[in-house]
């Protein structure tokens, strides 16, 4: 276990998800425009160039709406490239969800954005992160926080609570 | 030893989601596998060499007809979802 886990890297999820990627009730007219706003959280906080945004757009056409992981969730991206500065996450609920065009997990209320400048690098992450929204309370409650600091909160009192490191 | 390979778009992101809870779901289930990641360009070459793909609804079309079992998962965040599915396709694979 952990191998391809870089000890320099920063794979910590609170470091992948600075506040300044977190926007709270986004208005989106579509999914495109819901991606975008991922997008540009991800470029405002440092880790991507804002071409990654069409990068991200340019997947979700080429291999459908499966980045809806679950009801209501999206976890957008693109491939490692050169748009991608370093690792990092964006976070973006929309205020009024949109249709992806998936059959069982639409409609999507939460956007997840995704660079990555490797394929593994931010792994430790996402594992964290999975594992969050897959507790049904820490789900529910970062579904309803309503201002960024409090989703930084509760990945925080999550993180806390889980042994750093044990996979490694 | 059993081999999973977990298909995603780009090989990074959801793909990476499966294989994490793949690997949990096989402690649950008490069977050891190796779990490798793959995108859907790599997918087809790879999936003969698998005991079971693991992938979504859509993706799955994509890949089409391969010799493995293929289960597809619709909520990459359910463990549950994972362990069942995950475990019924192992159990008729036999030991």
């Amino acid at each position: 276990m952990g191998q391809g886990i870089e000890s320099e890297a920063p794979n910590n999820l609170l470091e992948l998800l600075p506040a300044d990627a977190v926007r709270m009730w986004v208005t989106v007219s579509d999914w495109r425009t819901a991606v975008r706003a991922a997008g540009e959280a991800l470029t405002s906080s440092g880790a991507t160039s804002i071409g990654y945004t069409d990068e991200m757009i340019a997947c979700v056409e080429e291999f459908g709406p499966y980045i809806v992981i679950a009801p209501g969730i999206a976890l957008a991206h693109a491939r490692p490239s050169s748009s991608v500065h370093r690792a990092g996450l964006s976070w973006v609920r929309l205020g009024s969800p949109v249709e992806f065009g998936h059959e069982s997990n639409d409609p999507v209320s939460l956007v997840i954005g995704l660079a990555a400048p490797d394929d593994s690098s931010h792994m430790t992450a996402l594992s964290t992160l999975a594992e969050l929204l897959s507790d049904d309370a820490a789900r529910s409650a970062l579904m309803e926080a309503t201002f960024p600091g409090r989703v930084r909160d509760i990945i925080r009192a999550h993180s806390g609570a889980d042994p750093d490191g044990k996979d490694a | 030893m059993k081999k999973i390979l977990a298909v995603c778009g780009m090989g990074l992101g959801s793909g990476l989601l499966l294989r994490l809870q793949a690997e949990k779901a096989l402690k649950q289930l008490e069977v050891e596998a190796d779990v490798e990641v793959a995108d859907i360009g790599s997918a087809r070459a790879l999936a003969s060499g698998a005991d079971v793909v693991v992938t979504s609804d859509e993706l799955a079309a994509q890949l089409g007809e391969v010799k493995s079992q293929v289960v597809t998962i619709t909520n990459f965040v359910d463990l549950n979802e994972m362990v069942s599915k995950l475990g019924a396709a192992l159990e008729s694979e036999g030991e």
